[in-house]
This record gives structure tokens, C-alpha cells and sequence, in this order.
């Protein structure tokens, strides 16, 4: 029996154009900029200078504070400057520039591909390793993952939650992760298993991935307390709210954490660099991502060094379609559109779909006509309707009173308002504008 | 290469469109349009396409010289509302009360509150209530079905199963002495019977309900609860005493309970947002219909009844939300 969350959810066309498409290695580029902010979080201290030569996996920032990540180097060469450089962000902020010679790795790096199922670290030396190996979040969240292993006082992980839903629309790099690297992914949620002190492990597949809930549900036999659980297709199934509801039927208290209902949750990108780092001691350098769009003459899966830049994979993917209107980070539900081809692949980027002119600009926005469509669409039970004309008047306290930290700015709401109305946007607007005000309160 | 869009998440839209969902409530119109074409002929289409164009030129004017906006008549919203009135007209109401009639529901019940969207009471059911009370004679004068193929203003006219109940049960008669006036259920299911022009055919407006079920444009929440509730509460009445009350099939049946509780009740607009409101809101409607019809002065209550519930939708929507996802806990 497939599974799946409620309330709301809407099914977007899914476009998986590079479903099944073998993970290719892009050639390392003949430049990276690796920026220092890839997570959420406070910035890493930079360790290297301009001039310095630097090996694939050496340690170039170093975080600092609690919620904060290392920056290793993917590729080897001559750092050619530290300045601010265009990011997903939209801005410009601080990267780290190197020129790549040869490919030289550091000697630690165990770069066979034999798979290594034994775990010989114990669970506090787990937490610092993946710690030291810069490892965040992958679905594109990219919180840093050692955070999420250090439990809050009295608080007990039951289960370890396996995002392998990918609801995003044209996305497929997780899904051709589970068909090619599943011993690693599950030797990965083994060692999180340990980490966590947890007996279970749930992973969650949507249904247009028959193929990878077949091949995972196989391998996983062989993993003790790993279960794999189809889900039926509905975005957005891969927020963490909505997976864990899913899974395990218990609801994350509004303004809580997964931890609040016993459940840590992982994608399974970040169980692969998990395994890498643990198994392999090769911190988190490149990742697969899928470069898409319904125009692109050659659309597949790249295992790509972090810092190259997104001109680089459209090259080797055909080059830009004539047509082009939108370049998204991620897939078009929760991407970031970017301003720029030279804005570099950072840990958090699982695809760069392209979209035709056609498709990229938004349609007159009408009255709203009270259809209740946004409500029942809304994984979070919240009313967009009335949030977007609150967000418009700037009643934010009325909007925190309606919930409006709630929202998981999944896009439902916009996506399917027949008078496209810009929904998200101003519930957006409303939740920075609530964060100002409880930070104001706090003082 | 042109510029990039650069626009925040989602750049993807559903297909869904304002004027589709209108056109859809058009399409499942059409059923009851063909029937009531079928037993009252010509005077239908006239009423019909009279109030349309009325509606669609009112709001045109009133947009392009008035509120000196883009005009929106595209979203084919008035074109709903304009066949909904008619539907809730008898067949040989002359032109110009068709005319005044759109005029008050455009003007009054729609574009005063500024358009599309804004208006608390359904703008079709304004402009019926305004006729209704200010030409009672002519809104209550009923062509008989079947006899009236190409008569207009001169077709033969006769009671309506309600009105000839209201008047019987007036006078003290017991249902056996009423119930023979009256049409067969079944001849009243398909539409055999007097009425306004699109109420008359129960069947061809569960058609209809079919089609907005199916396609996703209304949930069946409020018609269930509207015909629920007169269901249990005529049944009730029925049972105490059968001799004195008419059966709850008959209530469902005749009058414009069906064609409210299907297409006035769930405008978009004037309803309730949440389920829960929704039953509330159906709830009401279906009492207050009953109310109206077996202890009020006229013998139709639906029109009413919905327009009182619409006064509560705004109420509603403040008081019942939707299930909220997570319990909430001390944070910030």
C-alpha cells in the first residue's frame, strides 16, 4: 500500500525528461568558484590565501559557530583571487576562485569505488566527521547535517526519515542515485542509524520511481531496519513536514522540528556524501544534478565538482536553447531563477532546468474569486487567500496570528490560483517581516 | 538570448483559468437549458440570451465608463450570472423586465461592491428578488410546459406544483385532496411541469452537478448539505403527520431548491471556504428554504434563503478555519 501526506497537495506535470539517464561525469571544469556560503548558517572562516595551491578535498574555509559548515576544494590548482562573485542568491558574495592544474587529490581520499559496509567509528566520532567533511542537507535545504545529529537535551531520534520522494517536477537526480549507488545510500542511513541511536529507518519513494522502490526495497534486505515505503505521487511529498506525516503519521508541531515527533530526516544525496565521508574520508566536493528543460538538446544527470559553473553543464548539455526565458536553480516548484550562467553549482543545487520563453512569465493576475482552491491545496492547512491581502496591507501580526510562519513556501497555492495571483509572494514578504518583529520582541 | 526572467518560485502554473471554471459552470448549464428549451420553446432562448447580453453589456459599461478599469468581461462571469437569472424567470417575462432585472444584478449586486470577486450576495439572486418583489404578478404568472412552443408573452399559463401546494395547504386541504393537482414525480424529475425556465428538470441539473463534481470545479459539500437537511427536516414533518405534509421527494423536486442548492448556493464568492463552513452554510440554506416554503407567506423559499446565508459567509469564513497542519506550541 503506497503512502502519502494530507491535507492539500497538487500534481504539477512531472517533466521527468532525464528519469533513467546514467549519472555522467562532467569534465572538471577549467575554473571554479567555490562560494562560502553553500548552507544555512553562518559564514565559514577562510583559510587560504589568493596565490595558494590547494589539492581536490583540502580543507579551504572552516566553519564557525554552531550552525555553520566547512568548504573543502573540488578540484586542485592556484587560487586565483577570494572576492564576491554572483551566487543562486541573486547577490554577490564572498568565493573562493581557483584556476584547476591536473587533478590532485589529497592522500586520505579513498577514490576505489569498492563499497565498504563495515562501520568502524563510533556515534560521536561520526557527528565530528561529518562535521569535518562539510556535509549539509542536499534536497536543497542544505542545513548542515551534524547539527541535525546533535539531539536537543531530552529529546530521543525513533526514526531516521529517508527523503527519496523527489516530488520536485523534472528533477531525477535522487532517483538515479537509488538505482546506481543504493549499497551507498543505505550503508549511508546505516551510519546516521548509529549516529542517531535509532532501531528504524523509513525511505520514502514516489511511485513514478517504481523502478528505484524495486531496487532500493532489494538492497535493502540486506540493511536491518531499513524499510522502503512507496509513496503516491503528490507535491510537495518531499518537504519534511509532509514525508514525516506520510511515513509515520505523526504531525510536526507548528514552529517544532522533526526531533519534536522522534524523526530526523535526510535525502538521499546527503546519505551518499555521508557514506563518501565516513567510508571513503572524502568530504563533500561534487554532486549529481540534473540539467533539464523541455528545449535542451541533450538533458541528463552530471556528477559535477561544487564551484563549476552552470554555463559549463548547459555547454555540455547542447548549449543554451534559442528560446530560453528562465534559468532555474532546483526544478520550477521551489528553483531559484538565476540572473547569471556564471553563478557556480553549490551543495544544495540538484538540477538547472531551463525554460522556454513561452512558460517563464507569469499570467495577468485577476480578482480573487474565493474558489478555496489555495486552501485546499495547502499542505499546512493555512488560508493564502487571506494571507496575500494581509501581506498587501502589511497587517504581518495578523499574518503570524493566521500562521503564516506555517507555510512551507511549497508554491501550491500560487501554482494552482486560476486568477494567478502572486500568493506565495506576499506570504514570503510576511514571514521576513514576522521574523523582524519576533526578533524586535525578543530585545 | 533575451533577457532572463528572474521571478521567486513557482515558475510553473496550472492550466486552471477563471474564465474555464465560468465557461465549465456554462457547460453544465446547458442540460437544464435544453429541457427547459424542450417544455417552454422560444421563451426560454429569449430570456436567456436577453439576460446574457444584458449582463455582459451592463458590466462592460460600467467597468470602461464608470470604474474606468480594463474590462474583464472575458472571464465570462457575467455571462454565469446572467444565465442564471434568467433560469430563475418565468419563460414569457417581457424583455424589458429581463433588461431591468440584469441591470440591478450587474450594477447593485455585482459591480457597486467593485466587480468580480467583492460581491457578498449572488448577483443573479439580487436581481431575481428585486423583480420578484417589485413585479410580483409578472414573476409569478408560470407557461405551462409543453404548450408553449413559439408563445412568448401570450403562452398559456398555469400554477406551479409549489404554488399549488402553498394555496391547498393554506386552506386546510389534506394531502390527498392536493397531491392530484399535481404532477407525477417523475414527469416533475425530468422537468414536466410549471416553473422558471431553468429550474424545472431536476435530472438535467444533477447532470450538471455531475460535470462540476468531475471537473474539479465545485466540492459537493454544500449542494449534499442544502438537499440533506430539507430531506430530513420535510421528512421529519412528513412523518409526524403524512396527511398534512407533503414528502420530502416532493420538496426536492419542485421549486428552485435543486437549481439553488447546485448552482446559486456554490458561487464561488458568496460561499463559505472550509468544508466545515460549508455544512453550515448548506445547513442553513436547507432550513431556512424549508421555513420559508411550509410556515412563510410565499410559496418558494431557496432564493431567500441562500441570500441569508450569503450575509453569514463573511462570519463564517472568520470563525472556521481549516484544519492547521501541526498542533500548535510555544515558539519564537
Amino acid at each position: 500500500m503506497f503512502k502519502t501526506f494530507r491535507p492539500g497537495g497538487i500534481h504539477p506535470s512531472e517533466n521527468k525528461l532525464t528519469a533513467g539517464s546514467k549519472i555522467r561525469e562532467l569534465p572538471v571544469p577549467s575554473q571554479v568558484s567555490i562560494p562560502l556560503n553553500q548552507h544555512i548558517g553562518a559564514s565559514p572562516k577562510i583559510l587560504i590565501e589568493k596565490g595558494d595551491m590547494v589539492k581536490v578535498g583540502q580543507l579551504i574555509a572552516q566553519g564557525e559557530g554552531f550552525i555553520s559548515a566547512n568548504v573543502h576544494s573540488s578540484v586542485s590548482g592556484k587560487v586565483l583571487k577570494v572576492d564576491a562573485v554572483l551566487d543562486i542568491s541573486g547577490y554577490k558574495r564572498t568565493a573562493i576562485t581557483i584556476r584547476v592544474e591536473g587533478d590532485e587529490w589529497t592522500e586520505e581520499i579513498d577514490r576505489s569505488t569498492d563499497l565498504v559496509r563495515e562501520i568502524r567509528l563510533e556515534r560521536h566520532e561520526i557527528v565530528k566527521k561529518i562535521n569535518e567533511s562539510g556535509i549539509v542537507g542536499m534536497g536543497g535545504a542544505t542545513f548542515p547535517s551534524h547539527v541535525k545529529l546533535m539531539l536537543p537535551r531530552g529529546k530521543k531520534a525513533e526514526y531516521l526519515i529517508v527523503n527519496g520522494a523527489e516530488c520536485e517536477p523534472y528533477l531525477t537526480s535522487d532517483h538515479i542515485l537509488m538505482m546506481e549507488k543504493a549499497e551507498q545510500i543505505l550503508t549511508g542511513a546505516t551510519i546516521m542509524m548509529k549516529a542517531l541511536d535509532v532501531e528504524k529507518a523509513i525511505i520514502g519513494i514516489e511511485d513514478n520511481k517504481l523502478d528505484a522502490i524495486a531496487h532500493m526495497t532489494a538492497q535493502a534486505e540486506h540493511y536491518p531496519g531499513i524499510e522502503v515505503q512507496g509513496l503516491k505521487v503528490k507535491y510537495p511529498q518531499g518537504g519534511e513536514k509532509q514525508l514525516i506525516q506520510a511515513l509515520i503519521n505523526r504531525e510536526v508541531p507548528s514552529g517544532g522540528l522533526p526531533i519534536d515527533v522522534g524523526a530526523v530526516v535526510f535525502n538521499v544525496g546527503t546519505l551518499l556524501s555521508t557514506y563518501q565521508a565516513i567510508q571513503k574520508n572524502k568530504p563533500l566536493l561534487e554532486r549529481v544534478v540534473t540539467v533539464t528543460g523541455k528545449n535542451l538538446a541533450n538533458p541528463g544527470n552530471y556528477m559535477v565538482r561544487i564551484g563549476t559553473p552552470v554555463s559549463a553543464l548547459i555547454e555540455v548539455c547542447g548549449g543554451l536553447p534559442e528560446n530560453t526565458g528562465k534559468i532555474i536553480s532546483g526544478g520550477p516548484m521551489m528553483g531559484k531563477a538565476l540572473n547569471s550562467l556564471d553563478v557556480p553549482i553549490i551543495k544544495g543545487t540538484s538540477g538547472i532546468t531551463i525554460m522556454p520563453d513561452t512558460e517563464s512569465s507569469r499570467k495577468h493576475v485577476q480578482n480573487c474569486i474565493r474558489c478555496s482552491k489555495c486552501i485546499t491545496v495547502c499542505p499546512m492547512g493555512l488560508e493564502p487567500y487571506l494571507l496575500m491581502p494581509l501581506g498587501e496591507r502589511e497587517l504581518f501580526e495578523r499574518m503570524e496570528e493566521e500562521r503564516a510562519m506555517d507555510c512551507i513556501e511549497c508554491g501550491s497555492c500560487s501554482y494552482i490560483c486560476p486568477s494567478n495571483r502572486p500568493l506565495l509572494d506576499y506570504i514570503r514578504l510576511g514571514k521576513v517581516a514576522i521574523n523582524k518583529i519576533r526578533r524586535e520582541r525578543k530585545k | 538570448m533575451d533577457l532572463l526572467t528572474i521571478s521567486p518560485s513557482p515558475h510553473d502554473h496550472s492550466s486552471e483559468t477563471v474564465s474555464k471554471l465560468m465557461y465549465g459552470v456554462i457547460l453544465a448549464l446547458l442540460p437544464a437549458f435544453l429541457v427547459s428549451v424542450y417544455f417552454f420553446g422560444i421563451g426560454t432562448i429569449i430570456i436567456t440570451l436577453t439576460a446574457i447580453v444584458s449582463c455582459v453589456v451592463f458590466e462592460w459599461l460600467i467597468q470602461r465608463f464608470l470604474m474606468k478599469e480594463k474590462s474583464a468581461i472575458s472571464d465570462g462571469s457575467a455571462m454565469v450570472t446572467g444565465i442564471l437569472l434568467a433560469f430563475c424567470l418565468p419563460t414569457n417575462l417581457p424583455i424589458w423586465l429581463v433588461i431591468l432585472g440584469s441591470f440591478i444584478a450587474i450594477s447593485v449586486g455585482k459591480m457597486s461592491f467593485g466587480g468580480l470577486g467583492n460581491n457578498p450576495f449572488n448577483p443573479a439572486l439580487v436581481g431575481r428578488v428585486f423583480l420578484f418583489i417589485s413585479f410580483p404578478v409578472q414573476l409569478t404568472s408560470w407557461p405551462k410546459p409543453g404548450e408553449n412552443h413559439f408563445a412568448y408573452l401570450d403562452a398559456s399559463t398555469g400554477a406551479t406544483p409549489l404554488s399549488i401546494m402553498k394555496e391547498g395547504m393554506k386552506n386546510g386541504e389534506r394531502m390527498s385532496e392536493i397531491l392530484p393537482d399535481i404532477p407525477f414525480y417523475l414527469d416533475m424529475f425530468i422537468g414536466r411541469m410549471g416553473g422558471s425556465a431553468g429550474e424545472i428538470a431536476a435530472a438535467a441539473l444533477l447532470i450538471g452537478l455531475v460535470y462540476l463534481l468531475l471537473r474539479r470545479i465545485i466540492t459537493w459539500h454544500i449542494p449534499l448539505s442544502i438537499l440533506l437537511t430539507v430531506t430530513v427536516f420535510t421528512g421529519i414533518m412528513w412523518l409526524i403527520n403524512p396527511a398534512l405534509n407533503p414528502n420530502p421527494l416532493f420538496h426536492l423536486l419542485s421549486g428552485g431548491l435543486m437549481l439553488g442548492a447546485i448552482f446559486m448556493a456554490t458561487d464561488y464568492v458568496t460561499s463559505p471556504m472550509v468544508a466545515k463552513g460549508m455544512w453550515i452554510y448548506g445547513i442553513g440554506i436547507g432550513i431556512l428554504t424549508v421555513v420559508i416554503r411550509v410556515f412563510g407567506a410565499y410559496p418558494e423559499g431557496v432564493q431567500f434563503a441562500i441570500l441569508i446565508m450569503n450575509a453569514f459567509t463573511p462570519l463564517i469564513n472568520k470563525y472556521i478555519k481549516p484544519g492547521r497542519f501541526g498542533k500548535e506550541v510555544a515558539n519564537g
